[in-house]
């Protein structure tokens, strides 16, 4: 069965970032940008399961800007056959419009699996997935720790609240993936020298008939309120005192 | 304005989640519905109906809402949230698997995570893992929204007494079912509502010791535990106790980190709390920038004595 994937291009996961002094976003000049890491886990799943022989051909879709090619190449550099790039502005989408282009990309390839981070580190809305299996009438297997396939169906385990819950759901179907899935890979030299020459596609939304302006606009951006410095305790007898007549809170 | 919030609950009773959003759509002003999607769920429906601020409770009862499957109860929520000004969530699992699907079959955008609400439309939510706070205006005809419980005071859960109405069951979509659930037991204090959080990072060593370690102290302080990713990563405790941009957000009056280095993705999930206290070896850990009070010591002696001391 085809496989699809979904990756972002986002900032590093390590890197801190800084509001801009106009309150219009967040300064992304000059700073590192990398696949969002639960993309990764969602690219290495499907890597696993073509190894596995479930899977036969993984299509990796990204829409963003230009550079998201990068991240396209590294997806294929860690085994996804094929890539897709719908160049769109990133800072007019919305989730909603995301789902929207993705599922135009699933209308075409067809695909049995659809899998996609459980949510992207820089927006943390966590809604691409759910939104793109409402689009198009499939089960959704969102947080999953565990995927096992088997026939026409999935089972996928979800990491809740209360600890885990499995679901079985009819394919084709979407799988949101969440950190313990398992551990990305990293790319090995000449995986990265044949990912240059794997197809890639280039797209707009206009091709899928998907109008990118979302209805959220965002005012502004500001820095969180800083907490004020706080002091060394030299002993715990110190911090008992702190925490019972100062903070109160014991 | 009218407003319908999804309740959470277990079928059996009302998840306290649900009393934080109740609290931000009265910041939102208007009439507030509160919708019970479960199978049996009765109690849960009567216990809504007692809130403070709710006027009316809608109750779908059916087996197909009785694992809270986001294929059938998005499709309940679309259908009867199509005529309100806003439908609310708690950001639970379950607030976040379900409401996006809604939001998508009504076709409308959905904002996660609301720590503010600005005006009926306007509302502030955290970014890149907390480091911004973004100001959000939506241009739908419908707002959707989940809402970081712990940046809303609850409202009572007595003193109102409004209606229960049955709600027409929109049945199983028929492509997903339930299998199997593992939940893990605790005498602990939930951990996104307690009032203090013993949490422990990599430093405690493993499993073993995090237990010989931190179990005294919570149970003194009547803590609830939490960990880092770090420590979940390494198996020295179950997943459902991690706090981060991955995990649980909580905001507790008192947040006790024990060999916890303070990475950002640990920091997106703790730094509201009131109070913080940090106690690590390492005197350059993340950590300290954001405690209130920190230690520095090895944690094996430091919290055995800091048991014995309060």
């Amino acid at each position: 069965m085809k496989a699809l994937v979904a990756v972002k291009r986002v900032v590093d996961a390590n890197v801190k970032v800084r509001v801009k002094p106009d309150n219009s976003g967040v300064d992304l000049t000059n700073v590192k940008m990398s696949i969002n890491p639960f993309c990764e886990i969602a690219v290495e799943e499907a890597v696993r399961l073509k190894e596995k022989g479930t899977v036969s051909e993984i299509v990796v879709v990204s829409i963003g800007p230009k550079e998201a090619q990068e991240q396209i190449r590294s997806a294929m550099a860690l085994g996804a056959d094929r890539g897709i790039l719908v160049e769109a502005d990133d800072s007019q989408l919305g989730a909603l419009e995301v789902a929207k282009i993705l599922k135009g990309v699933v209308d075409a390839e067809q695909p049995q699996l659809i899998l996609l981070g459980k949510q992207a580190i820089d927006d943390d809305s966590n809604q691409v997935g759910q939104m793109l299996g409402a689009l198009l009438g499939a089960g959704q297997g969102t947080f999953a720790s565990e995927v096992k396939v088997e026939g026409d169906k999935v089972q996928v385990t979800r990491e809740i609240d209360g600890g885990l819950q499995t679901v079985e759901l009819a394919l084709p179907a979407i799988i949101t993936t969440d950190l313990r899935l398992n551990e990305p890979r990293y790319a090995a030299l000449p995986n990265i020298m044949k990912a240059r020459k794997k197809p890639l596609d280039t797209k707009s939304p206009a091709d899928f008939g998907v109008n990118p302006a979302t209805k959220l606009k965002t005012v502004k951006v500001e820095a969180p309120a800083e907490r004020k410095a706080g002091v060394q305790v030299k002993s715990v007898d110190e911090l008992v005192e702190k925490l019972k007549n100062e903070a109160k809170v014991i | 304005m009218s407003i319908l919030v999804i309740a959470e609950h277990d079928n059996k009773a009302l998840n306290g989640a649900t009393l934080n959003v109740v609290a931000a759509a009265q910041k939102i002003g208007g009439d507030i519905t509160v919708l019970v999607a479960g199978s049996g769920a009765q109690a849960v429906a009567d216990e809504a109906a007692k809130v403070a601020g709710v006027s009316k409770v809608l109750l779908a009862d059916d087996a197909a809402y009785a694992n809270q499957l986001a294929e059938n109860v998005a499709k309940l929520v679309a259908s009867i949230g199509a005529g309100y000004s806003h439908i609310l969530a708690a950001s639970t699992t379950t607030g976040k698997n379900v409401l996006p699907r809604a939001a998508a079959l009504l076709d409308v955008s959905m904002i996660t995570d609301i720590i503010a609400v600005d005006g009926p439309k306007t509302f502030k939510r955290p970014i890149y893992a907390g480091n911004a706070i973004a100001t959000v205006e939506s241009g739908e005809s419908v707002v959707v929204g989940t809402v970081r419980g712990t940046a809303f005071d609850a409202v009572a859960a007595e003193g109102g007494s409004a209606a229960v109405e049955a709600a027409t069951s929109t049945g199983d979509a028929g492509i997903s079912k339930f299998i199997s659930e593992e939940i893990v037991k605790s005498e602990r204090p939930e951990l996104t509502a307690a009032r203090i959080v013993v949490s422990g990072g990599r430093g405690v060593g493993s499993g073993e010791n995090y237990h010989k370690v931190l179990d005294p102290l919570a149970d003194k302080l009547g803590a609830a535990q939490g960990a880092s990713r770090a420590a979940v990563d390494a198996g020295f405790v179950p997943n459902d106790m991690q706090v981060g941009q991955t995990g649980k957000i909580v905001a507790p009056d008192l947040y006790i980190a024990v060999g916890i280095s303070g990475a950002i993705q640990h920091l997106a999930g703790m730094k509201d709390s009131k109070v913080i206290v940090a106690i690590n070896k390492d005197e350059e850990a993340p950590i300290n920038a954001v405690a209130d009070y920190w230690l520095v010591g090895d944690l094996n002696t430091v919290v055995p004595e800091l048991v014995s001391k309060i």
